[in-house]
C-alpha cells in the first residue's frame, strides 16, 4: 500500500514529477558521463603507446610531438632530414626504430608512412604487439595495412584499391589519384589511434610526392604509378621516429644527445613523462567539469526538494485523510522518503540509458577527432559508488519535506489549517 | 459472513469514559475542560456548537490526535490519556473511524484502495478487508463500477458515502463525524444521514456527530450543547 500510494501520488503530481526527472535524468548523466569519460580517458590515453623509449622529432614542445606522432592530432612544425636519421639511429644503445611520415589522409582518416619495424616492435596497452587480422603487412610500395576503424567504417576488405588525399582535412582537394593502393592488410582493433590509421610504407609517401614540390603537383611533371616505381624511392625526410633502447639506463643520455644533436634541431622525449603531463593538464579540466557536474546534480536534486515542498502545502489534506484513517507520522516520512526515493532511482536509471545511447552516438567522433577510446561499460564499481552518493544525498535532502510532514500532521492533527 | 453481530446483553465497558478532561494549546491559552462523559455502545450523539466552542479539539480528542494535558479518556477501555503517539495512532486505526466535512478521499487512490486505507493501517487481513469493503460499498449503493475509478471523480455525495465505508471497515467501535453533511444539498444530506447511522446501527458502532446545523438532531438519540458538555451534562 506504501509503495501504491506512493507510485500513484508523483503520477498525481506527474507534471512536475517529469520535470524533475528531467533535470535529474540529465544531470545524473551528466555526472556519470564525465566520471567515465575521465576513467576511460586515462586509460586510453596512458595505453596508447607502450615499451617506446623516446620520440623524436623536430624541435618542439613535447606535448605537440606526442600529439601528433602518437595520437595523430595536429601537424608537425618541421620534420627530420633522412640522413639524420640513419646516423642517430647507428647510437650502439639503440636496439630499434620506427620511422614515421605524416601529412596525408583517406577520407579524414591520416596516413602514416612507415617501415617494416613498426608491425614488428609497436607495443600498446600492456605491451601488446600489432596483431593483423587479415593479410599482410605490406610489401610493395603501393600497399596499405588499415586500421581496424578505418576498415571497418569504410567497409574496405582485402584487395581493394583506395586513394590518398594530400594534407589532413576529412574533404581535400588535392588528390593523389594517378597512384592508387592496394589494401593488403587490415590489422586487429587495439582501441588506440592505430585503428583509425591507414598504413603505407616510407617509399609510398616518397613515390605519391614525386611529382610534387611545396605542397603542390608541380605543373607539366606528372608521373603515374610504374613510372614512379622506377624513380629512387628513398626518403628524402620523416616526420618522427620511435625509439627503443638496448638498456633503459641510456634513455636520459641518448635524449640529452638528440636534443644536442648539432646537425639539426630535434626533440627527444619520454612518452611516459609526456603523458603524464598531457594527463595532468587533461585531468585537472575534468576534475573541474566533475566538480561542476556535481554542482549540476546538486541543483537538480535541491530542485526536486523544492517542487515537494511546495506541492506539501497543497497535500495537508491528503496527509490529514491518513492520519485519520490511522497513519503514524513516521508513515508520511517514509512516504515523502519513497517519493523521493522512486524519483532518484528512476532518473538514475534514465541516466545510465541515456549516456550509454549517447556514448554509442559518440563513440566514433571522439576516437576520429579526439583520439579518445571510450568503452560503453558504464556500469564500474565507481558508478556503484556515484548511484549509493546520489540516493543518499537525495535522501538526505528529502529529510526537509519529510520531517515538514511529520511535524506539521502531528501539530495540525486532522484539520487543515490556512 | 454477516456484517453485523446481534447485541444480546448490554456491555459493560463504555465506548466512551472521559473524566476531568483538560486541554489546551499553550498554558494560560485558550482551554476545553469536560467534567464527564460517558457513551455506551451503539449510542448516537449529536454535538452541537457554535465555531470557537472547541467542537474540533474535542474530536482531535477522542481520535487520539491530541493528547489531554490532564484527566482521564478512555476509549473502549483503552485508557487513550497513557498512551503513546504510536499506540494512539494504532487505537485510531482500529477502534475509531472518522469522517470529515469534505474531502475525505485521497484524490489519486481508487474507491476501492481509498476504503481498504483504514484496514491497512490497522493491520487487518487482506482478502477479508477485501470482501468486507465490497459488501458496504455495496450497501452504501456505490455501484461496481465505481470501485476502480479514482475518488475525485466522484460526486460529492459518493465521497462522502465511501469515506464511512471506509470509516466502518475495521469494524470500528466509535465513529466520529465531523460536519460531514455540510457540503451536500438538503436530499443528499438526508440520504446521507439514514444510511450513516443505519450502517452504524448494523456495526454497533458508537457515534459522536458534531455540527452546528440543528436540523440534524433529529436523527440522533442524544443531543447535547457544547456548553452542556462542558458543564458536565450526560446524555440521557
Amino acid at each position: 500500500m506504501l509503495m501504491k500510494l506512493a507510485r500513484l501520488s508523483l503520477w498525481n503530481r506527474r507534471g512536475t514529477v517529469l520535470m524533475t526527472w528531467l533535470s535529474l535524468t540529465i544531470s545524473i548523466a551528466l555526472l556519470l558521463g564525465i566520471d567515465h569519460l575521465r576513467t576511460e580517458a586515462k586509460n586510453s590515453f596512458t595505453s596508447t603507446v607502450s615499451g617506446t623509449d623516446l620520440i623524436v622529432g623536430a624541435r618542439a614542445g613535447q606535448l605537440n610531438l606526442l600529439l601528433y606522432s602518437v595520437f595523430r592530432i595536429g601537424n608537425a612544425t618541421a620534420n627530420i632530414s633522412w640522413p639524420s636519421y640513419q646516423r642517430i639511429i647507428k647510437h650502439p644503445q639503440i636496439a630499434w626504430s620506427i620511422p614515421i611520415s605524416l601529412g596525408d589522409s583517406h577520407r579524414g582518416y591520416r596516413v602514416m608512412g612507415t617501415s617494416g619495424e613498426y608491425f614488428q616492435y609497436y607495443r600498446y596497452a600492456n605491451s601488446q604487439p600489432l596483431v593483423l587480422k587479415e593479410g599482410t603487412a605490406f610489401s610493395g610500395v603501393f600497399e596499405t595495412v588499415l586500421g581496424a576503424d578505418v576498415a571497418q567504417k569504410l567497409g574496405y576488405t582485402l584487395g581493394q584499391q583506395i586513394e590518398l588525399s594530400h594534407g589532413v582535412g576529412a574533404v581535400s582537394f588535392s588528390q593523389h589519384k594517378d597512384k592508387p593502393f592496394t589494401v593488403v592488410g587490415i590489422l586487429a582493433r587495439t582501441g588506440t589511434p592505430v585503428d583509425q590509421t591507414v598504413h603505407v610504407s616510407l617509399e609510398a609517401i616518397e613515390a605519391i610526392h614525386l611529382d610534387w614540390q611545396q605542397g603542390a603537383p608541380m605543373p607539366g611533371r606528372q608521373l603515374n604509378a610504374a613510372q614512379a616505381l622506377a624513380q629512387d624511392l628513398t626518403p628524402k625526410s620523416i616526420t618522427a621516429f620511435m625509439v627503443g633502447l638496448k638498456s633503459r639506463m641510456a634513455t636520459f643520455t641518448l635524449q640529452r644527445q638528440i636534443n644536442e644533436y648539432k646537425n639539426e634541431p630535434l626533440t627527444a622525449i619520454l612518452p611516459g613523462v609526456a603523458l603524464a603531463e598531457l594527463w595532468q593538464m587533461l585531468g585537472m579540466v575534468e576534475n573541474l567539469l566533475l566538480v561542476i557536474s556535481l554542482l549540476v546534480l546538486m541543483a537538480a536534486l535541491v530542485g526536486m526538494i523544492t517542487t515537494l515542498l511546495a506541492s506539501m502545502k497543497q497535500r495537508q489534506r491528503e496527509m490529514a485523510v491518513l492520519r485519520a484513517a490511522g497513519a503514524h507520522p513516521w508513515y508520511l516520512f517514509v512516504l515523502v522518503q519513497l517519493e523521493v526515493l522512486l524519483v532518484t532511482v528512476v532518473s538514475m536509471l534514465s541516466a545510465a540509458a541515456l549516456l550509454f545511447v549517447s556514448l554509442v552516438v559518440l563513440q566514433d567522433k571522439l576516437a576520429a577527432d579526439y583520439g579518445l577510446f571510450v568503452g560503453l561499460n558504464i556500469i564500474r564499481l565507481n558508478t556503484l559508488y556515484w548511484a549509493g552518493a546520489i540516493v543518499l544525498l537525495s535522501a538526505l535532502l528529502a529529510m526537509v519535506p519529510g520531517v515538514l510532514a511529520y511535524r506539521k500532521t502531528l501539530s495540525d492533527g486532522l484539520t487543515v489549517r490556512l | 459472513m454477516t456484517l453485523s453481530t446481534p447485541v444480546t446483553d448490554k456491555p459493560k465497558i463504555p465506548a466512551i469514559d472521559l473524566k476531568q478532561l483538560k486541554f489546551h494549546y499553550r498554558p494560560g491559552g485558550w482551554q476545553l475542560e469536560l467534567p464527564e462523559l460517558t457513551l455506551h455502545s451503539g449510542q448516537h450523539l449529536f454535538v452541537r456548537g457554535a465555531s470557537g466552542s472547541g467542537k474540533t479539539t474535542l474530536l482531535n480528542l477522542l481520535c487520539g490526535i491530541t493528547r489531554p494535558v490532564s484527566g482521564e479518556l478512555f476509549i473502549s477501555g483503552h485508557a487513550l490519556h497513557k498512551l503513546s503517539g504510536g499506540a494512539r495512532d494504532s487505537l485510531r486505526a482500529k477502534h475509531i473511524g472518522v469522517v470529515f466535512q469534505q474531502l475525505n478521499l485521497i484524490p489519486y487512490l481508487s474507491v476501492l484502495d481509498n476504503t481498504l486505507l483504514s484496514s491497512h493501517f490497522a493491520g487487518q487481513n487482506k482478502a477479508e478487508a477485501l470482501s468486507r469493503a465490497e459488501q458496504l460499498l455495496q450497501r452504501l449503493s456505490l455501484q461496481q463500477s465505481l470501485w476502480q475509478q479514482p475518488a475525485s471523480e466522484l460526486s460529492v455525495g459518493q465521497q462522502q458515502r465511501v469515506a464511512i465505508a471506509r470509516a466502518l471497515l475495521p469494524r470500528p467501535t466509535l465513529l466520529i463525524a465531523d460536519e460531514p453533511t455540510s457540503a451536500l444539498d438538503s436530499d443528499n444530506r438526508d440520504a446521507f444521514m439514514r444510511v450513516m447511522l443505519a450502517e452504524a446501527d448494523a456495526n454497533n458502532c458508537t457515534v459522536v456527530f458534531v455540527s452546528h446545523d440543528k436540523s440534524l438532531q433529529q436523527y440522533f438519540h442524544y443531543q447535547l450543547d457544547m456548553l452542556q458538555l462542558k458543564q458536565g451534562v450526560q446524555p440521557c
